[in-house]
Formats: structure tokens, sequence, C-alpha cells
């Protein structure tokens, strides 16, 4: 009995990783027709690489002061110029992509279970418990995000992790939706009636049954957020409520460089151009993922 | 698709009022119980333990929470919002003087973004995957990856400060400010009122830059959405009958479509005017534009929380009403969603 469970865990295990590749391998071979989205990829990719290995790639120090280099236009010596303090402001843009992609990540590691653990609970449980955690997720969805992000964040103190908490606060319940609709389907296929008629525990269909049949749609959104997560930390920045100076923020950056913007441009604009390009890829993979994941939801 | 009985409008009156009162209960939560030292920011850190103790009592922090609360909710009810400590003015006739500029810039934007947005969106869905369908998509890509403020700093440098085409930061140049009598508090009502052409046309060119750049990104969101409702009824046996009778395009549009996306545009409006209010207090920052975003982002800099909290309930107000109603527009002008159940 126990060899057998363990070679069905193994059979499983291997099916899992086969299936996964094939699946992988599709997805290229789809992206690769999908040149646009494509492009996005490779944009992400080299900045997650530039955010890993910034120390290594930037060519001066993001926070070193240099008042005798102070706003150089572009050049060999500093591609992206210098800004009021004689920093370079290439390597203040490499070393954003850190905060940047923090901020990113951390606020889809929390809005993202926590948008999927009440969709489908309330998909799934249904009854009085959808009807109450719906109705809070629809009142929350009815908050203005950025003015409440705003004002948590003049109340807590300005910081990185006060945004993240306050970007995260007003981030879940597009998600949640999301992951009750996605359940609400799958709850009533075949192969969830069977798991229940094998003497499958409630815990045990909502996490290994029904929760990964959502994760597809519920990656694409939170793909599309990403761009919308990145602008609105960006405007806490430029408010000065973000990561505080001297981190090379994007936001914060052309907030300071707003000042010097009729002889030098090139302090705001270097920074506005990084935020649009990150934003953009994330749109773009979005939309890409979306076609290759979420075949029913395609762009028509 | 629900009936739209007394029933139903009851319950979205009771969802209404319940957001109204989580709305009451988040404000509260930020300006009285998250800062850490309320009482510090105003009598200062140095303060002896007497004179904090005072204005301790007359903030009512020494209350327990609840009772906190219920003034908080009562003087609310009375239109008391507290003192500004930047202006010393009650905070509620300063937000009554700062909200119209904001209303009139986010007005001029949606006007501007449906205006420009749905023609887009539709001419996009009709002549799909052609080369102005990718056009509009970019447009409308690049609108939703854009910080809106980097583009206003742009915006000014471009068409204020190297071209000279449009007027500077504020609502007016300062040698008019102040000769308009307010009535409605939107300047360019205010000096159409008056009769004053000299400073319609100055208040016409400043506004006409925050605004562009403002419905610029409402404009993505509403061409995008468009032409997805389009594409949607464009397969539908309705339109291809009338195709097939002859209609014109433009006859199709106007007298099959635009009736068939009406309402579900009308939620989209109301979700974009939302999101134009909001965006508007980063916008309002970089054009020096005196309204309730200006007046927020200078409260937060020295801890006004009255300010801040006030800010965020007439705005969280407003954005509430706008779901209310267009949650209402839904029920009471979409006759399918009556037909559905009866």
């Amino acid at each position: 009995m126990s060899i057998a469970t363990s070679a069905g865990k193994q059979n499983k295990a291997s099916l899992v990783l086969s299936r996964t590749g094939r699946g992988l391998k599709g997805a290229l071979s789809k992206l690769s027709r999908e040149p646009v989205g494509l492009f996005g990829f490779i944009v992400l990719a080299i900045l997650v690489i530039v955010a890993i290995f910034a120390p290594l790639l930037a060519p001066y120090s993001a926070t070193a002061q240099n008042l005798s280099n102070t706003l150089q236009p572009p050049s060999w010596q500093h591609l992206a110029g210098t800004d009021e303090f004689g920093r370079d402001i290439l390597s203040r843009l490499i070393y954003g992509t850190r905060i940047t992609i923090q901020t990113v990540m951390a606020v889809t590691l929390i809005v993202g279970p926590v948008g999927m653990l009440v969709g489908i609970i309330a998909g799934f449980v249904g009854g009085r418990t959808d009807a109450i955690l719906m109705r809070f997720t629809d009142i929350v969805l009815s908050f203005p995000s950025l003015i409440l992000a705003l004002a948590f964040a003049a109340a807590l103190g300005a910081g990185l992790e006060t945004a993240i908490v306050a970007i995260s606060l007003t981030g879940w319940p597009p998600i949640a939706r999301l992951a009750r609709a996605e359940t609400l389907i799958v709850r009533n296929t075949d192969y969830v009636a069977a798991a229940r008629l094998y003497g499958a525990s409630p815990m045990r269909l909502l996490f290994l049954y029904i929760a990964p049949m959502c994760i597809p749609s519920v990656v694409v959104r939170l793909t599309l957020n990403m761009a919308g997560i990145i602008l609105t930390a960006a405007a806490l920045g430029f408010l000065g409520l973000g990561a505080q100076p001297p981190a090379p923020e994007w936001g914060a950056m052309i907030s300071s460089g707003r000042q010097f913007m009729l002889d030098s441009w090139w302090v705001a604009v270097m920074p506005g151009l990084a935020i649009l390009l990150t934003s953009l890829a994330f749109n773009l993979v979005g939309d890409a993922l979306r076609d290759i994941l979420d075949p029913r939801h395609a762009r028509s | 698709m629900k009936e739209f009985t007394l029933l139903e409008l009851g319950k979205r009156l009771g969802q209404l009022l319940v957001s109204l009162f989580l709305l009451l209960v988040v404000t509260f939560v930020i300006g009285r119980v998250l800062p850490t030292d309320p009482v510090g920011a105003i009598v200062g850190e140095l303060a002896d333990p007497a004179a904090y103790a005072a204005m301790r009592a007359r903030l009512g922090l020494d209350l327990p929470i609840y009772q906190q609360f219920w003034v908080y909710l009562t003087s609310l009810l009375q239109g008391d919002l507290g003192t500004a400590i930047l202006t010393g003015n009650p905070v509620v006739n300063d937000l009554a003087s700062a909200f119209p500029a904001t209303l009139e810039l986010a007005t001029l934007a949606i006007i501007l973004s449906t205006a420009i947005g749905v023609p887009l969106g539709m001419t996009a869905a009709f002549f799909r995957d052609s080369w102005f369908d990718q056009f509009a998509r970019v447009i409308s890509l690049v609108g939703h990856s854009i910080p809106v403020f980097w583009f206003g700093i742009v915006g000014l440098v471009i068409f204020y400060a190297t071209l000279n085409w449009v007027g500077g930061p504020g609502r007016v140049d300062v040698y008019l400010e102040g000769l308009v009598e307010p009535q409605t508090g939107l300047l360019l009502i205010d000096s159409l009122l008056a009769g004053d052409q000299e400073v319609f046309w100055n208040a016409v060119n400043h506004i006409i830059l925050p605004a562009c750049i403002l419905a610029y990104s409402a404009m993505a969101y509403i061409t995008r959405m468009t032409r997805s409702f389009t594409l949607e009824q464009l397969n539908q046996d309705y339109v291809i009958a009338a195709r097939a009778k002859g209609a014109s395009n433009w006859r199709i549009v106007s007298g099959h479509l635009l009736p068939n996306i009406a309402v579900q545009l009308v939620t989209v409006l109301a979700i974009s005017y939302g999101s134009l209010l909001e965006g508007a207090v980063v916008t309002e920052v970089v054009f020096s534009w005196p309204g309730i975003g200006q007046y927020m982002t200078s409260a937060l800099m020295i801890g006004d929380m009255n300010a801040v909290v006030a800010g965020t309930l007439i705005i969280g107000f407003i954005f509430m009403m706008l779901n209310f109603l267009s949650d209402l527009a839904y029920l009471v002008l979409d006759p399918r969603t009556r037909e559905v159940t009866a």
C-alpha cells in the first residue's frame, strides 16, 4: 500500500513536471508569435537582471555626492547626466530598479494571496459567507485608492514600507472578485464532484482542486496590476511619501529634478522614462499572458 | 441582472450607507488612531507636560476611543471638520474654496476624454486589426503606463516654457487673479457670468494643458472599454441585419450601437470621473492648481491630519456616490436588466 502510494506520488510529480514543461514550451512558442509581448518580457527580464546585479552594473555610486560635477548633461562619462548633487543619474536609475521591484513584489505577494483566499472561500462556501465577503470587497473597491494610500502614508509617516502597506490595502478586491468568479465555474465541475465523492476534505478541495484553476487568470490580473502599482508608488514617491532621500526612488527623483527642469531636463526626464518603460512592459506582458494562459478572456 | 424594484434600490442604498460608514471609520482611524503623536505635532516636542495634557484634553484624546468616534461623527454631521493648521481657517471653508478648482479641472478632463475616447474606441473596433486599431492600442497602452505627474512636467516645459502656447501654472496669470467675483467657484463660468473676456480666455489658456494631461489616462481606459463593448455588439445579429438592409456605418453607430452600449459606457464614465478626481491630486501639485489635491499635499507636509482627513472624506464621498449612481443608472436605464427576470 505504502509503496503504491509513493509510486503514485512519484508518478504524479513527474506528470506535473512534464505538464509544466509542455505548458512552458507551448507558452514560449506562442510568445514568439507575439513580438510586442516578447518585447515586454525582455524588458522585464533586463529589469530583474539589472536589479540583481546593480552594484556590478552601476558605473558610479547611487548616493555619493560630487559637488564639483553637478547637473552635467548626458555624455559618455554620464550617459544620463548628473543631478544637483553631482550623482550619476544612470547609476541611480539602476539602483532604483531594486526599489521598484521590491515594491511591486511586496504588494503583489500581499494582494495576490489575500485576494485569492477571500475570493475562493466566498465562491466555494457560498451563502451568507459569500454575501458578507463580497459586500465587504465591493465596499473596499469603492474606496479611492490613491487618496487612501496618501492619507495612510501621511498618518503612519513616509517610507517605503508604509507605501507598500497603503497600496496593498485597496489592491486585493479585484483579485478577490476574479477568484470568486473562477471558483463558481470550477466548483460544479465533474472532477471536483469526483474528488468530493472520494472523501476529499473541503480544505483539500479548496487548495488542491479549486485554487490551482484560478491561478492563471489571477496571475494575468496581478501582472496588469503591477503597472498600476508602479505608477501609484511613483506618485507617492513624487509627493515625498515613498522611499526617503537619498534612496534613488524614481518618483522622488522626478520630484527633485522638477526645479531644474528648464535648464537640466535630463534630471526629471530620465526617471520618468524609466517608469514609463517599466509600466509599459508590465502592461504588455499582462496582455500577452492573458492570451497565452487565459484563452477564455483573451483580447478580442 | 436583477429586476429594478424598490427592494433592489433599498439594498443599494443600504450598501451605500454601510460604505459611507466604513469611510468614516477609516478616516477616523487615519486621523486619530494611527498618528503616533498628534499632540506633539501641535504643541511641539519640548512642550511642558501641563500644556501637553491640556492640548490632549482639548483635542479630546483623553476620552475612550468610542467616545472619540462619537465626537468625530457628531461634529462631522454639524459640518465641523476642525481647524487647518496651515491656514488657521476651519477646514470646511478651505475645502469649499478649493473644491471648485478641482471640480472644474476634472470635469473638463472627463469631457475631453469622452469626446476623444469614445469615437476612437468605436473606430478601432470597426476597423479591427487595421493600422488604426493598432494605433489606438498604442495610444491607450501608453496612457495606461505614463506617470501623470511626469507627463505634466514635460508638458509644461514643452508647451509653456519652450513654445509658449499655453499659460503656466495656476488658474490665471497673477495680474488677473481675484478680478472676478467668485459665484460658482468655477472660474470659467464665473468669468463668463461677469462678462470678463480677458479672464475667461486666460483661464482657458491655463486649464487646457492640465486638463488634457489629466484626460489622457482616462481616455486610455475609455477607449479600451468602448472598443471591447463595440466589438461585442458588432457580432450580434441585429447589426448584421442592419448591414444587410443597407444601413450606413453612421446609421449603425448612431441608431443601433450607441443605444446598446450607452449604459455600459455610463458606468465606465462614472468610474473614470472618480479616478480623475483622484488623479487631479498629483496633477494639481505639478500645475500649482489651487484645488483639493494641492491643499491635501501641502497639509501632508506639515502633518495637518484634519485637512488630510477632510480631503479624503470629500473625495471618498464623491467616489462612492458616483459608484452608487452608476449602479442605479444600470438598473434604471437598461431595459435588458428588467426583462431578464420578468
